[in-house]
């Protein structure tokens, strides 16, 4: 299956990525060349199949754990790996005018 | 450190080797080789030396915490470890030193194990070769123009090479058993839910599971019931008790029945690694065991159908790199155009290119055509081996179709690289465990591995099977 530059755009600005446009280009064909192995499986019957989403215990994460407070990991702790923050909130470029 | 993990730890239990002595032989083994193979991102020789040296009181004055007490072991640069850079292999977490341990993390340091360094992958696991780690890719020591495989490609070549006795990668379409093939080591992928992934930093989380490398079958058991087990930060680990690995392969392989599906021996297999594993399956014959052949119908839809479920998920696990809590980030005046920057100069080429198809996958008009339709399929693959293994204890496979390839050869072909882990994806999918053994080498002494893969929660039978076919000398690279 073919994808177009302006399809790649539009995918690219969905998946917040910024591409050059030799990266457009590049990407136009290697996902072209994918999406082509891919269509394979139009050709498998899934007729009255059920969708499997999970493939393990099914047990798994049915109990509750005790309502219980635990300590988070403190603020400064977690700031401190953050590009910009002000002591108190990670910080961003502004978004409102 | 030419011995094995086994015999490290009953060598440190007997009292006849003291544990800072096992880090300096360790350290020096590193420091000897890594020039070459570059295996490790960074070490942990502080931590490691401390750890040592609370190992290091006499057994006589205190207990043992477990068989990995004062044993050296290595972990994949994707656990967080608390105070020690942690990347993923990516520039996008460059610098990100998580404030907390990994569950196995923690359980490993409550073990008594020496952890002595990180451990070099492809970019968030995305790769076979190791070749899309950000920082260089690492080298096959058995040859040293030859990739080790991948993602986990750090940590399998670190122990193929000695430099550590065990180590810990993980295993999302292939990532443990295909990297311990090209390298002649073992690795396991364990059940889907056999091990908290808390802590570890997300691929495709319905398929992502953690597991050990190490030179033979008993020492990679012993390391993985230190890391097994159920974790309240993991929704999907499971309550199961855990049993004791290494105790299960005494048992032998008498009566075993044992599959060997036809749709993995097809085209596209080296003859020389179809006669290494098909001697492999004569050795479990040998041993007692039923063997007959099988029939996988769907499992040669699996790499089609990874694609979608891994990278659909893989574009979501990763939308958080955003520039905002961790990492670094671009100039820029706005918020949109300084997501889409950060990402843009933080991710590489194959990471770029999954997310792309992931996203494309999941958006709308394509949902049903590409996401639910590949989950259907996922549900014929597993179906297949519920089937197989209503008569069946497992089935036995290669676990790569070539030996380790040259680094280069398949960068700039991604669905070629794709293809490398055709027989190790369907266990992904199903949330089956696997394991892969080393079983002989091609005639340019390239190692080659046999896959065993088990019922849900049955690593015990993979591990007797994978026992009965380990080389009983460990030949050695370089």
């Amino acid at each position: 299956m073919a994808i177009d530059r302006a399809q790649v755009r539009h995918v690219a600005r969905l998946a917040r990525l910024a591409l050059s446009p030799e990266e457009e280009e590049r990407f136009a064909a290697q996902l072209g060349h994918v999406l082509e192995y891919i269509e394979r499986l139009s050709a498998v019957d899934v007729s009255g199949v059920e969708p499997l989403s999970f493939a393990g215990d099914e047990k798994a994460g049915l109990t509750l754990r005790d309502d219980a407070p635990v300590p988070s990991l403190p603020r400064e702790k977690v700031l401190e790996q953050a590009p910009q923050q002000d002591g108190k909130a990670f910080v961003v470029p502004r978004i409102i005018e | 450190m030419s011995r094995t993990l086994s015999q490290i730890s009953d060598a440190l239990a007997a009292g006849e080797v003291a544990p800072e002595a096992l880090l300096e032989q360790s350290l020096a083994r590193i420091r000897a080789l890594d020039g070459k193979l570059h295996a490790f991102l960074r070490l942990t020789e502080p931590q490691a030396r401390a750890a040592a040296r609370a190992a290091q009181e006499p057994r006589s004055k205190r207990k043992p915490l477990s068989p990995l007490d004062g044993v050296p072991i290595g972990l994949k640069d994707i656990f967080c470890m608390e105070g020690v850079e942690t990347t993923a292999g990516s520039r996008i977490l460059a610098g990100y030193v998580p404030p907390y341990d990994a569950t196995v993390v923690r359980k490993l340091k409550a073990a008594g194990a020496v952890i002595v360094g990180k451990l070099n992958m492809d970019e968030f696991a995305m790769g076979s070769s190791t070749e899309n780690s950000a920082f260089g890719p690492t080298m096959n020591p058995w040859d040293l123009s030859r990739t080790p495989g991948g993602s986990s490609g750090g940590s399998a070549a670190a122990v193929a090479a000695r430099m550590v006795p065990g180590t810990l990668g993980t295993d999302t379409g292939g990532s443990i058993r295909q990297p311990a093939a090209l390298v002649g080591c073992v690795g396991i992928k364990p059940t889907y839910g056999r091990v908290s992934r808390y802590g570890v930093i997300a691929f495709a989380s319905s398929l992502d599971q953690v597991g050990p490398f190490a030179q033979d079958v008993r020492g990679a058991a012993l390391l993985l019931r230190e890391i097994a087990g159920e974790d309240v930060n993991d929704q999907t680990s499971s309550r199961r008790p855990v049993p004791d690995y290494a105790a299960a392969i005494s048992k032998g392989v008498r009566g075993l029945r044992v599959g060997v599906p036809r749709e993995y021996f097809g085209e596209g297999l080296d003859p020389q690694v179809e006669k290494a594993v098909r001697a492999a399956i004569e050795k479990l014959r040998a041993a007692g065991c039923e063997v007959r052949e099988i029939s996988l119908p769907n499992s040669p839809h699996a790499i089609a159908t990874y694609y979608i479920v891994a990278t659909a998920e893989a574009s979501s696990n990763l939308a958080r790199y955003d520039g905002v809590r961790y990492g670094p980030r671009a100039k820029a005046g706005q918020l949109l155009e300084m997501y889409e920057r950060t990402r843009a100069e933080g991710f590489g080429a194959e990471v770029k290119r999954r997310i792309m198809l992931g996203t494309y996958a999941l958006s709308a008009g394509y949902y049903d055509a590409y996401y639910l339709r590949a989950q259907k399929v996922r549900a014929l693959i597993r179906r297949d081996f519920d089937n197989a293994f209503a008569n069946l204890d497992a089935v036995v496979s290669p676990t790569s179709p070539t030996t380790a390839f040259k680094l280069g050869e398949k960068m700039d072909d991604p669905l070629a690289m794709y293809l490398n882990d055709v027989y190790t994806v369907p266990v992904n999918l199903a949330g089956l465990p696997g394991i892969s053994v080393p079983c002989g080498f091609d005639n340019r002494r390239l190692p080659i591995g046999v896959q065993l893969i088990g019922k849900p929660f049955d690593e015990e039978t993979l591990l007797r099977l994978g026992h009965a076919v380990e080389p009983r000398e460990h030949e050695e690279p370089l």
